[in-house]
């Protein structure tokens, strides 16, 4: 079935109801509605073409015109409120006439083959048949723009509407369109008249999903035709967790279409959900198991049993050989929750150890640690709607432009309503300054200085008066509170002593924390740049003391959230994939908790934690270590130190890669299983707001078997008994044994669309909010958070400092977005530099540069640009030629054991081309990725 | 695993937890070991302090002295 969402004309009201009378018929409407929208919610029809529910009223079409009763002429219906006893005509004589007059103009301007959609349901609305100007000017010579992959620009079909243009400022917050020229001079342009591709645009598709004509169009839909049936499911890209329409002809995808109806993006998308998802019929994508006896042999094409069973018996001989603990799992964000929990409870029940980690150990491990320590729940505080009612955004360590785009449209929204916004970080994001957005406060703090500047906040928000005493009071351990007050308020964390450490200026900090301490609801959010740290515990807690000590938690519009790198970083979590933590956050050490398994399981739990993906490597270097199941990750290009990451892989004797793609860390492996894409998957999410939500599959799994199917041969082949025939078995276990997922299922999930956990008895339709009437944890605790430097210093060898991030076009290790044509924007990592620092050593913009630190060293090309302070340089992580990681160290956090990627000493220097490890490591990777071929029969 | 980078692991823990005093830093320490430390490394760091502790500070050594006395809680 191909679904198609109503569109009401003009965005929905929440006034109080007014009573009218639209064609004769009594109807009822809440104040600010427009009578457009009434008269559609009443199922009266109203001719449009400029109006559209997700942007407000333009009123430029002329077609909805309609007749009031006491008024004089036709007003727009878009552009007229509701009021009470308004009597309201839509169809007359009159208004025909009106309209057909206009739309006769649109048509002829309007090239025949063209009339479709929208045009042709209003021409055909207005009975316009014959157009009387044929023969005068038109633009239908107009020259197509091409210039982007993913969509064309056709002025001939435009309308001039002002659709995308409006959708690029309301929806998006780009402004990279507008109308150029006057009258019927009137056209559409990206930037200065540039090709869309060269432009200011984002391509996150509002424009073209806002066109009621086919001047913007997605190739796709242009090359296959309409769709013949749509699903509606959960996009596979960051953790907000964009909610699509995935149109389909036959076992192809037509195009991806934001749902309105989608509670994390509204109907928004960008670059990557709505247009990257090319990658899952690229023609490198791994269908057939494959095995080897050493990753120097080529690869063997075998049966699933086959590799199944090779599999199972290497991981038992090994414990045989080696232990119970000899073996691990690690489970993926970017698979299903009902993925990760079967690889956790593999790992658990079947292997018998607790040596299960999951990606989030490389990013948001931190935010567990630290939420749960201060509030008593590893998660975010929010629901993505709260930042609509935040007067203060604090951004710190985040790119949400780049990395989370479609939430940062909502907030650009909030901040172009007056918001105020403090942005913490070492580069000047692109929210710093954007159009008609301006950061309050940039503190461009030195990598590392985390955790010192939030002390420094702490210490003026405590000595000048500004706590929420009443708060504390109530919600807090005051005691604890008292102890944290007075180590803050130590004149080591002053911001005169801290402007030191950090480079950030005394009166910086002290505005900074005035503002957030007093401008009302105050909301923090932060990204890697605060987690992926040797301090990235300490700063999680340092924010939520900030939002304890001044009250910014527990109602809408403030709180502390961290916005997840992956899909399902908060599900991977949720589902029990650490080593020393079950469902829900429970360790293992808890008698209670695991007799709840033991005995649906069947088995005896370890009661003590396992290694996190770190010490399995430290672990297989050493020998103790000899075997791993890996779901969806790609280790050795996404952890620190590839050196030791390879030779961790290389030590072990049974390496099971479940993956799309002959990935990096595939190079190491014995065992190949072919894993599903997301449209081949049946399961749920959960994004950064603890919102749940329903992937369906939109075609069988091409590779012959799901994910979690796989994972449960393994572990029948390994004797622990796995029966689920649907995913919702799954997720009913998990609900059975998960007090915070006790009221999900997948009935509940398709009747609300998503809830955000916990859901339960006390909150059967989710929870929006958390710590409303309280802390989960009862009382929140203050921690003290003394500032550590680094290790990691600079120095003669060493002078700068690298940070590391992702950029808008790409996601992760790329290996999704690589194979789409993403890489127009971003074709190979660039390493950002300042102007003073390139002069000192020679360099100019685009010269290959080595990159150098004491792990290790790469080559890339330069990117010169203040965007970065002197003394820092940044790279992307997207491309395995790079291999950005070979650089990073080892250091990591003290809690977590979470990388430091954001903080490594190097040294940069011109370079004529890739190192000979890079040459050696893609040379290795081309034999390891050889696969046999089969004899003639 | 390498002795020392156990060490340095341990020590960076009771860093974090030197604020509170050092009994107090102390008990921090050694919960946290037991909580998120798979028993080999607790095993491990046992044994760098049979080999004189060579490298862990003050409070570390003292909390894996009573890992030591106590290798399981749970």
């Amino acid at each position: 079935m191909l679904m198609i969402e109503r569109d009401l004309g003009t965005p929905a009201a929440n006034g109080k109801v007014v009573n009218l009378t639209i064609d004769g018929r009594p109807v009822t409407a809440p104040d600010g509605a427009s009578l457009m929208r009434a008269a559609l919610e009443a199922g009266i029809e109203v001719p449009k073409l400029c109006a559209t529910d997700t942007l407000g009223a333009f009123g430029s079409c002329r077609l909805c015109l309609v007749e009031i009763e006491g008024r004089n002429g036709t007003p727009a219906s878009c552009t007229t409120p509701v009021a009470e006893g308004m009597v309201v005509t839509t169809q007359s004589e009159r208004l025909g006439r009106l309209r057909h007059g206009v739309m006769e103009l649109y048509l002829s301007d309007h090239a025949p083959d063209a009339i479709k959609g929208e045009v042709a349901e209003a021409a055909s609305r207005a009975g316009v048949t014959h157009v009387r100007y044929a023969d005068g000017n038109s633009h239908l010579d107009s020259e197509a723009d091409c210039s982007n992959p993913y969509f064309t620009f056709n002025p001939a079909s435009c309308i001039v509407c002002s659709r995308c243009v409006r959708a690029c400022d309301e929806v998006q917050g780009t402004l990279a369109l507008t109308i150029a020229g006057r009258g019927f001079g009137s056209h559409v342009v990206a930037s200065e008249a540039q090709p869309f591709l060269e432009s200011e645009c984002v391509s996150c598709g509002a424009c073209v999903q806002a066109c009621p004509t086919d001047a913007l169009i997605e190739k796709s839909l242009a090359a296959l035709g309409p769709a013949e049936s749509s699903t509606v499911t959960t996009c596979a890209y960051c953790g907000v967790g964009c909610t699509f329409r995935v149109e389909m002809k036959g076992d192809q995808v037509v195009r991806m279409v934001p749902w309105k109806d989608g509670k994390a993006n509204a109907g928004h998308s960008c670059v990557k959900g709505r247009f990257a998802y090319g990658y899952a019929s690229h023609r490198e994508r791994i269908l057939e198991p494959m095995i080897r006896e050493r990753i120097s042999d080529p690869w063997r094409v075998v049966s699933w049993d086959e590799a199944i069973s090779h599999a199972a018996a290497e991981f038992r001989r090994i414990q045989a050989e080696h232990g119970r603990g000899a073996v691990g799992g690690i489970s993926s964000s970017r698979c299903t929750n009902e993925e990760t929990y079967l690889v956790q409870k593999l790992v658990r029940a079947a292997f018998g150890n607790n040596n299960i980690d999951t990606c989030a150990r490389v990013c948001h491990s931190p935010t567990g640690y630290g939420l749960k320590a201060t509030f008593g729940a590893s998660a975010g505080t929010q629901d993505f709607a709260s930042v609509d009612h935040a007067d203060v955004v604090l951004v710190i360590g985040a790119n949400p432009t780049d990395a989370h785009p479609v939430f940062a449209s909502r907030m650009k929204r909030r901040l172009r309503a007056g918001a105020k916004l403090i942005v913490i970080d070492p580069r000047g994001i692109d929210l710093v300054r954007t159009p008609h957005i301006q950061a309050e406060h940039h503190l461009a703090l030195r990598p590392g200085t985390n955790v010192a500047v939030l002390d420094a906040l702490a210490h003026v928000i405590v000595t000048e008066g500004l706590v929420d005493e009443a708060f504390v009071r109530e919600r807090c351990d005051w005691a604890a509170f008292q102890a944290w007050a007075r180590f803050v308020a130590l004149p080591v964390n002053s911001p005169e002593t801290v402007a030191v450490i950090s480079g950030v200026p005394a009166e910086d900090l002290r505005a900074a924390a005035r503002l957030y301490g007093t401008g009302g609801n105050g909301a923090i959010y932060y990204g890697l740049g605060v987690t992926e740290h040797s301090q990235g515990a300490t700063a999680v807690i340092a924010l939520a003391n900030l939002a304890m000590a001044t009250g910014n938690l527990g109602r809408t519009g403030v709180g502390v959230n961290p916005l997840r790198g992956q899909n399902n970083v908060q599900g991977a979590c949720d589902m029990g994939s650490f080593p020393h933590e079950m469902t829900g956050y429970r360790h293992v050490s808890g008698e209670a908790v695991r007799e709840t398994f033991e005995t649906l399981w069947g088995v005896h739990l370890d009661p003590e934690p396992g290694l996190r993906i770190p010490n399995m490597l430290d672990a297989a270097v050493d020998g103790s270590f000899k075997g791993l199941y890996v779901q969806g990750e790609d280790i050795l290009q996404s952890d620190p130190n590839t050196h030791h990451v390879a030779a961790g892989l290389a030590a072990m004797e049974c390496v099971v890669v479940q993956d799309l793609f002959l990935n990096e860390t595939a190079s190491y492996a014995h065992v190949f299983l072919p894993g599903c894409s997301f449209l081949e998957k049946d399961g749920t999410f959960t994004n950064a707001e603890r919102r749940i939500q329903r992937v369906r599959k939109v075609m069988e799994p091409t590779n012959g078997l799901a994910d979690w199917q796989v994972t449960q041969k393994l572990s029948q082949a390994l004797g622990y008994p796995m029966d689920y025939d649907h995913p919702s078995q799954i997720m009913a276990e998990v609900a059975a044994t998960t007090p915070s997922f006790a009221g999900v299922s997948y009935d509940r999930l398709d009747l609300l669309g998503s809830v955000q956990w916990p859901c339960n008895a006390n909150a059967p339709e989710g929870t929006p909010v958390m710590h409303v009437a309280g802390f989960a944890r009862g009382l929140g605790e203050f921690i003290l958070t003394e500032y550590i430097a680094t290790e990691e210093k600079t120095g003669p060898r060493f002078p700068l400092l690298l940070t590391t991030g992702r950029i808008l076009s790409q996601y992760n290790v790329g290996a999704q977005t690589r194979r789409t044509d993403n890489v127009v924007w971003h074709q190979e990592d660039r390493l950002e530099i300042h102007p003073h620092d390139a002069q000192d050593r020679g360099i100019t913009d685009g010269d290959w540069v080595r990159l150098a630190s004491r792990a290790g060293e790469t080559t890339l090309r330069a990117l010169i640009t203040e965007r970065v302070a002197p003394g820092v340089v940044y790279t992307t992580f997207h491309h395995p030629l790079t291999q950005a990681n070979v650089v990073t160290t080892e250091f990591s956090d003290w809690a977590t054991d979470c990388p430091e990627y954001k903080v490594t000493a190097v040294q940069v220097s011109p370079s004529n081309g890739p190192t000979q490890w890079q040459e050696a490591a893609e040379a290795q990777n081309r034999l390891a990725r050889r696969v046999q071929a089969v004899a003639a029969e | 695993m390498e002795a020392n980078r156990l060490t340095a692991m341990a020590n960076q823990i009771g860093l974090f937890f030197r604020a509170r005093g050092d009994a107090a830093a102390v008990d921090g320490i050694e919960d946290h070991l037991r909580k998120f430390w798979d028993p080999r490394m607790r095993r491990e760091i046992i044994a760098v302090l049979d080999t004189g502790g060579g490298g862990l500070d003050t409070n570390a050594r003292e909390a894996v002295a009573r890992l030591k006395n106590v290798p399981n809680r749970a």
